[in-house]
């Protein structure tokens, strides 16, 4: 589904991604680990096209990312921070979104529901708490009911029930068959919704393997020990 | 192209900014007929402001917007959009909003004071300036990163066009004055769009036979069909080339 093969990256002298090569097939939920600066969200710009890497190919859908912008339409994405433009209501960024992706059929509207956003549509964004701003951009990577779902660091800034309605959601979709791309300090909370782990760090993919492989491998039974295991014995 | 156009004048109409410009120029150009008992007086009073004021503000708020529209271009560039649409669609919302401001600021009034040569090619030079100034913000905003550099950049370009330019092109006229310089002037002027919209203007005006023997050689050019010809294909390059550029640059942006 999404196929990155020998990408490399730098931003001016520093080499941020290093011949990065990464298949993700659709059902997979794959978590994007690796340390701070580690590159894990400049790979995720590259696949949505808003980093241009120096070289190597992205497909999606077995096309080329290069000079093509349809593709988008398949996937719905959540920044670390979202932001938006500061004067618009939160009804006005969704109903320029909806205008703007006309043909994406059936909309999702289970996240807008749960969360309740429905009572303050008419608030501007720049009003809204961070957490709030956190779930608007949630809602809106689930609207377009994407074949590809891609999260950065979606938990950050919500309450423990928001995070719980997010982390239910993404499992849902996750059973319907998505790709789910989603990156998170927070390893704990990876453990049920995940079925794989790719692991960069200084800009290598250092594996990218199932989360049961991994276990055993470590032989440990949660995520959080497990990439700690590794990361001791990359250090060694 | 309109659908992300339209959100992006709607945005723009409530700045209450680019209200108060209409307003501003609505008085200046209002104030001026009135008390030069309208005419050409006031045509060449308001000749001055044009080119200063227009090209300036033109160039600051665009400026200014693009930045201020970090999160919207953000928010779009993950969206099934072409990238060269979306910066197409911020120059053409600026430009339409600016110009329009402008015709009924200063070209309302002309219209109703002095609908005749001189004054609608004040009209026309003065949209042709917004233009121009637009498409230069958009290259200042697409180049810098940095918010303060890039409008001081757009700033530093008006300096240069409005002040800094006749400077050098006197040093240079003085410096070789015992040359020939008449085509080497009209040359000159042609890498100015203030400069070639203030000919054009004048040359519309009977006060051309003031500005001397230069002033002929404009005239001789300018005046005739090839020169206004050309004249129009400069200015137009001057707001097509710079936005060309920036677009050309923003396909490959890291955002």
């Amino acid at each position: 589904m999404i196929s990155v093969s020998n990408v490399h990256k730098k931003f001016g002298k520093l080499p941020v991604l290093q011949n990065i090569n990464l298949a993700c097939l659709p059902g997979q939920s794959i978590a994007l680990i690796g340390p701070n600066g580690s590159g894990k969200t400049t790979l995720i710009k590259c696949i949505l096209g808003m980093v241009v890497p120096d070289s190597g190919t992205i497909l999606v859908n077995g096309r080329s990312i290069k000079r093509d912008w349809k593709y988008r339409a398949a996937i719905g994405y959540m920044p670390q921070i979202g932001r938006f433009p500061d004067n618009m209501t939160i009804a006005q960024v969704f109903d320029m979104l909806k205008d703007i992706r006309q043909d994406a059929g059936v909309l999702d509207e289970d996240l807008p529901r749960a969360f309740r956003l429905d009572r303050i549509m008419d608030k501007r964004m720049h009003t809204l708490s961070g957490g709030t701003r956190q779930k608007v951009s949630a809602s809106l990577a689930f609207l377009f009911n994407p074949e590809v779902l891609i999260l950065d660091e979606p938990s950050a800034g919500l309450d423990p029930l928001a995070a719980e309605t997010l982390k239910e959601k993404i499992r849902l979709e996750k059973e319907k068959g998505k790709l789910i791309l989603i990156t998170s300090h927070i390893l704990s909370e990876l453990d049920d919704i995940v079925s794989d782990v790719a692991y960069l760090q200084e800009g290598q993919l250092r594996f990218h393997k199932s989360l049961c492989q991994l276990k055993t491998d470590t032989g440990e039974q949660k995520l959080a020990k497990a990439i700690a295991r590794v990361m001791e014995s990359a250090i060694c | 192209m309109n659908k992300i156009v339209k959100y992006i004048i709607f945005d723009i109409g409530r700045n209450k900014i680019i209200l108060g410009y209409t307003v501003c120029l609505l008085l200046i150009a209002l104030s001026l007929f009135n008390l030069e008992d309208g005419g050409a007086k006031g045509i060449l009073s308001l000749l001055n402001i044009i080119l200063i004021i227009v090209p300036l503000v033109s160039i600051v708020f665009a400026t200014i917007y693009l930045y201020n529209a970090a999160e919207f271009i953000e928010l779009l560039v993950s969206q099934p959009i072409r990238r060269t649409r979306l910066l197409g669609s911020l120059f053409a919302g600026l430009a339409i909003a600016l110009t329009v401001s402008f015709l009924i600021g200063i070209g309302a009034p002309v219209l109703i004071y002095h609908p005749r040569g001189a004054g609608l090619m004040l009209v026309v030079v003065g949209t042709a300036l917004t233009l121009v100034f637009t498409g230069l913000s958009v290259l200042a905003a697409v180049l810098t990163r940095d918010k303060a550099k890039g409008i001081g950049v757009a700033v530093l370009l008006w300096f240069y066009f409005a002040l800094l330019f006749d400077g050098i092109v006197l040093f240079i006229l003085f410096q070789f004055s015992d040359y020939p310089l008449e085509k080497t002037s009209i040359a000159l002027s042609l890498l100015n769009p203030i400069d070639l919209g203030r000919i054009m203007i004048l040359l519309k005006m009977d006060v051309s036979a003031l500005m001397g023997y230069s002033g002929a050689v404009f005239r001789q050019f300018f005046g005739g069909m090839t020169g206004s010809l050309i004249a129009g294909i400069a200015l137009l390059l001057w707001a097509g080339l710079p936005f060309l550029l920036a677009l050309r640059k923003f396909s490959r942006k890291d955002l």
